[in-house]
């Protein structure tokens, strides 16, 4: 059957919640509204207003008073609305969430998902278009997840929830409509490993979340030029599964790190400094990095020109062979 | 030991229960104690023109956005009169920091809508210049222009200036830390201040019982230790009062207050919304009957104030108003992607030679 990333994200969400009464989902408009695009639609009528609801307008409020009710037993899965209203909660992730089991040497466990939509590509008005992974990426006790096919959503979801670490969740929101043919539930490679999503010989394109699809499709453009790509799927950025990704790296020689952030300090940074200390002596060129531009994410019209693209890629491929 | 009076009187920082109404339902004017108008007949026909205006620019929006020239559009249907009536009471060298909802102070500001609605275009992230018009950026991320708002009367307070800042926002932003901050700020320097909130019932789909156990915005007021003022947001006369009274006060030194205009938002959220989700048309057509521009409409043709020529006189302008401002949305610039990084430091970073060679290779290339 097809389904889409967001009827998965959905349904991994009822499951979670059906599973463990313990699960409760909260955020602004998931409650009677179902969210902004329907992640959470039909969870407060299934069960209730005391595990799915809306809050007041807050998102420090809302981290938060996850971590209390975490504390108190609770598994609490939160919306940010968009990655962009992420912000307001940046101290309650960085100085509580993510540090209060090791302050606790233990005896506090968080077990927190944070689920943000992010990433461009839908055409939005400003501050609905970021993708912020990198920013949690460098703070120690998260884990950070972002999937890139709906079976994936699913999974790595209902993992997320029972995982007994706190997880920033990140969902490529231009993908919500993707599908997949697929049965749920679904159980997907372990949580923390990375998947080879296409054998090849000639180069490693290495992608998460949103641009797993862009990759592909890259690679697919590629044969043209008689380029066989494979394509590494990281799925989870923080456990980094090295190991996947340097065994395709010695195969191919050459890697190219996708993402639509800015290059600049983004996650791409620490995906290349992991293949040069672990494979040196494989790489035949230095690995690149393809991203957003090191400017703040423009205007709707011009996004096209900002993201990343398989044009952009397979320039970057190019110049990797040719090294 | 005797408790210290409390400094000010508490007492005296309560709004009233019943919002401040000058005209009722049947658009009939009352005298409200406390709250003189001081309008002259000019003044009233030009309250009745900014709210027409406001409306056709709102129903211009929500047109563009449908034909595919605004990626989306928040519409201000229901909210004209506590837009307008706020934003009258300022003078010229005051300023406004609005959320992404008001067009209505826009207008009365001197500010062209068309030209900050050029954001939602996606073109470009539009070329207007606060500075110019006294009208800060129009903010998205909810509450955090009310802080620039303090800290730019902070400014004027400091520099002796004459100078008065409003901030618009609305009830859901009321739940946000950074207007709870900038109410703290802005009374702690006394700052010359007006946080006006515009409660037009909801927050996307959650309604202000969801947001809020305060028996009332304005009572949140108390607690930074300046008057809350509360006004029928549907009755312009009312929210002029008493947005003027709080504008002489700030201009006197007398520091901040919080206004909460009641009112209604009449559209949906934004045009990407679908309001029969969360409220029922029953509410709808409850607020519909107690519609700004009709109640204000009633009184000035009953007072003489206006006639058929002059609602003549006024459709024509606005009409006027909403081609030029299709031309000014359909004209809008068109960055040119090269331009993408431009602005973004004044001394840029020596890598953006290269990323701008890198774009223009791919703008090449096609
Ligand atoms: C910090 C932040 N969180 C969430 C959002 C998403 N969002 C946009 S408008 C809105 C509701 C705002 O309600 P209110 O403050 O009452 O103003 P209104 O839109 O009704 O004028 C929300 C949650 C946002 N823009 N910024």
């Amino acid at each position: 059957m097809a389904i889409t990333m967001a009827q998965a994200l959905n349904t991994a969400l009822h499951d979670a919640m059906e599973a463990d009464d313990k699960v409760v989902m909260f955020g602004e408009d998931v409650g009677t509204l179902g969210g902004v695009f329907r992640i959470t639609d039909k969870l407060q009528e299934r069960f209730g207003d005391k595990r799915c609801f809306d809050t007041p307008l807050a998102e420090s409020g809302i981290v938060g008073s996850a971590i209390g009710m975490a504390m108190y037993g609770y598994k609490p899965v939160v919306e940010m609305q968009f990655d962009g209203f992420t912000y307001p909660a940046f101290e309650q992730i960085v100085s509580h969430l993510a540090k209060m089991p090791n302050r606790s040497r233990g005896t506090v466990r968080l077990p927190v998902v944070v689920r943000i939509p992010y990433g461009g590509g839908i055409g939005a008005v400003e501050h609905h278009s970021e993708s912020p992974e990198a920013f949690f990426s460098h703070v120690a006790g998260l884990k950070i997840v972002s999937p890139g096919t709906p079976s994936d959503g699913y999974s790595l979801l209902r993992r997320s929830i029972d995982s007994p670490d706190p997880v920033i969740f990140f969902e490529p929101k231009r993908r919500y409509w993707l599908k997949e043919d697929a049965e749920l539930p679904v159980t997907t490679e372990p949580f923390g490993t990375a998947v080879v999503r296409r054998q090849g010989t000639t180069a490693t394109l290495l992608a998460y979340g949103p641009m797993v699809r862009t990759a592909l499709d890259t690679a697919t453009a590629a044969e043209e030029e008689g380029w066989d790509l494979e394509v590494v799927d990281l799925r989870t950025l923080n456990p980094f599964d090295a190991e996947t990704v340097v065994a395709s790296v010695r195969k191919t020689g050459h890697a190219v790190v996708i993402h639509e952030a800015q290059v600049f300090a983004g996650f791409g940074a620490e995906v290349a400094a992991q293949i040069t200390e672990r494979a040196f002596y494989d790489l035949e060129a230095p690995v690149l990095r393809v991203g957003g531009f090191d400017v703040p994410y423009p205007a709707a019209k011009l996004e096209e020109f900002f993201l990343p693209d398989t044009d952009r890629i397979l320039d970057a491929v190019e110049r990797s062979l040719s090294f | 030991m005797d408790a210290a009076p409390l400094t000010p009187d508490p007492a005296g920082l309560l709004p009233p229960v019943q919002p401040v109404q000058l005209l009722d339902d049947q658009g009939v004017l009352h005298e409200v104690d406390g709250y003189p108008l001081d309008l002259k007949d000019e003044d009233f026909r030009n309250l009745y023109r900014f709210m027409v205006l406001a409306r056709r620019v709102d129903k211009q929006a929500i047109n563009l956005q449908r034909q595919g020239q605004l990626g989306v559009y928040a519409s201000l249907l229901g909210q004209e009169a506590a837009q307008v009536g706020g934003a009258y009471a300022l003078d010229e060298q005051d300023w406004v920091f609005p959320s992404y909802r008001e067009m209505g102070a826009a207008l009365v500001r001197g500010v062209d809508p068309g030209k900050i609605l050029q954001l939602f275009r996606g073109t470009w992230l539009s070329d207007h210049d606060p500075h110019a018009t006294h009208f800060g950026l129009l903010s998205i991320p909810i509450a955090t222009q009310a802080l620039h708002a303090a800290g730019f009367a902070m400014g004027a307070k400091f520099d002796g200036k004459d100078l008065v800042v409003m901030s618009y926002f609305g009830d859901g932003a009321t739940s946000e830390g950074d207007v709870h901050e900038a109410l703290n700020f802005a009374a702690v320097y006394d700052a010359p201040c007006v946080f006006y909130v515009q409660n037009n019932q909801y927050a996307i789909s959650v309604p202000l019982s969801k947001q809020t156990k305060a028996p009332t915005i304005a009572h949140k007021a108390i607690g930074y230790g300046m008057p809350g003022y509360r006004c029928d947001g549907n009755d312009v006369l009312a929210s002029y009062a008493v947005a003027k009274q709080a504008v002489e006060r700030a201009r006197a030194g007398d520091g901040p207050s919080l206004i909460e205009a009641v009112t209604y938002r009449m559209e949906a959220h934004t045009t990407a919304d679908d309001p029969t989700r969360y409220r029922t048309p029953e509410e709808l057509a409850e607020w519909n009957a107690r519609d700004p521009i009709a109640r204000f409409e009633t009184f000035l043709t009953r007072e003489g104030l206006v006639d058929d020529t002059f609602r003549a006189q006024i459709d024509d302008e606005a009409k006027a108003y909403a081609a030029r401002m299709r031309e000014e949305i359909y004209d809008a610039p068109h960055g040119d992607p090269l331009e993408l990084f431009e602005h973004v430091y004044v001394e840029p970073p020596a890598s953006y030679d290269e990323q701008r060679a890198l774009l223009r290779r791919e703008l090449e290339a096609g």
